[in-house]
């Protein structure tokens, strides 16, 4: 089991469901292919620094999983059979790599919990966060 | 007057070159793993074409040039760095 971690890009073109149903394929390809998923990140739609198929933006979408170094040529091919994917890269994590994304994955998951306790406080509290 | 000619004045103290030393911002705060997902953070080692700047002024050892390198090229890949551009700070 190695740990490996993905990135790819789909076209601004779909929807909201279009894109989630797009990532849900790719999930279900990992976990078939008998990995196990660690995380999902959603970056939203973001610009891309040069055009990619005459598309100046494009959803980017984080996985990062554990699987066997099999999974990630299937993955590949995946890719490159679905049109809605602009771009992608996958690589496997070594040691630093592995510790870093542990560190920010927790970081994250922080900030997401700091974000919803701040939500659902009251105004009054919030200001006194921010001043 | 004889004794001040052959012998340079300056009314302020000269400069000299007191070569500022430099170092592996890596090696001394102690980051391991560049991300390649942060391109602010990278940008710090282009120029503004957007090239990779030589180790000889930023200063970075070689273990952590090649892996600004592969941070750099794999955020060009995903669109996150331009691999050509004009003005880029």
């Amino acid at each position: 089991m190695n740990h490996y971690e993905t990135v790819f890009i789909l076209t601004p073109v779909l929807s909201e469901a279009q894109m989630k149903e797009a990532v849900e394929k790719f999930k279900t390809v990992l976990t078939d292919g008998g990995a196990t998923i660690v995380n999902e990140e959603n970056w939203g739609l973001r610009k891309l620094a040069y055009n990619i198929q005459k598309k100046s933006t494009g959803f980017y979408t984080l996985i990062e999983f554990d699987g066997e170094p099999t999974i990630v040529k299937k993955l590949e091919t995946a890719y490159r059979r679905d049109e809605r994917v602009l771009r992608f890269l996958t690589f496997h994590l070594d040691k630093f790599a592995a510790e870093y994304a542990v560190k920010r994955r927790n970081l994250r998951k922080a900030k997401a919990e700091a974000a919803s306790v701040a939500e659902t406080e009251t105004p009054a509290t919030e200001e006194n966060t921010n001043a | 007057m004889a004794q001040t000619q052959g012998e340079i004045r300056y009314l302020t103290p000269l400069s000299v070159d007191t070569k500022k030393k430099k170092y592996c911002r890596f090696k001394r705060s102690g980051i391991k793993y560049i991300d390649y997902k942060d391109p602010e953070f990278l940008k710090k080692f282009l120029n503004e074409q957007g090239k990779i700047l030589p180790r000889r002024i930023t200063g970075t050892s070689l273990k952590f040039q090649r892996r600004v390198a592969r941070a750099v090229k794999r955020a060009r890949h995903l669109a996150l760095l331009p691999f050509v551009t004009d003005l880029m700070k």
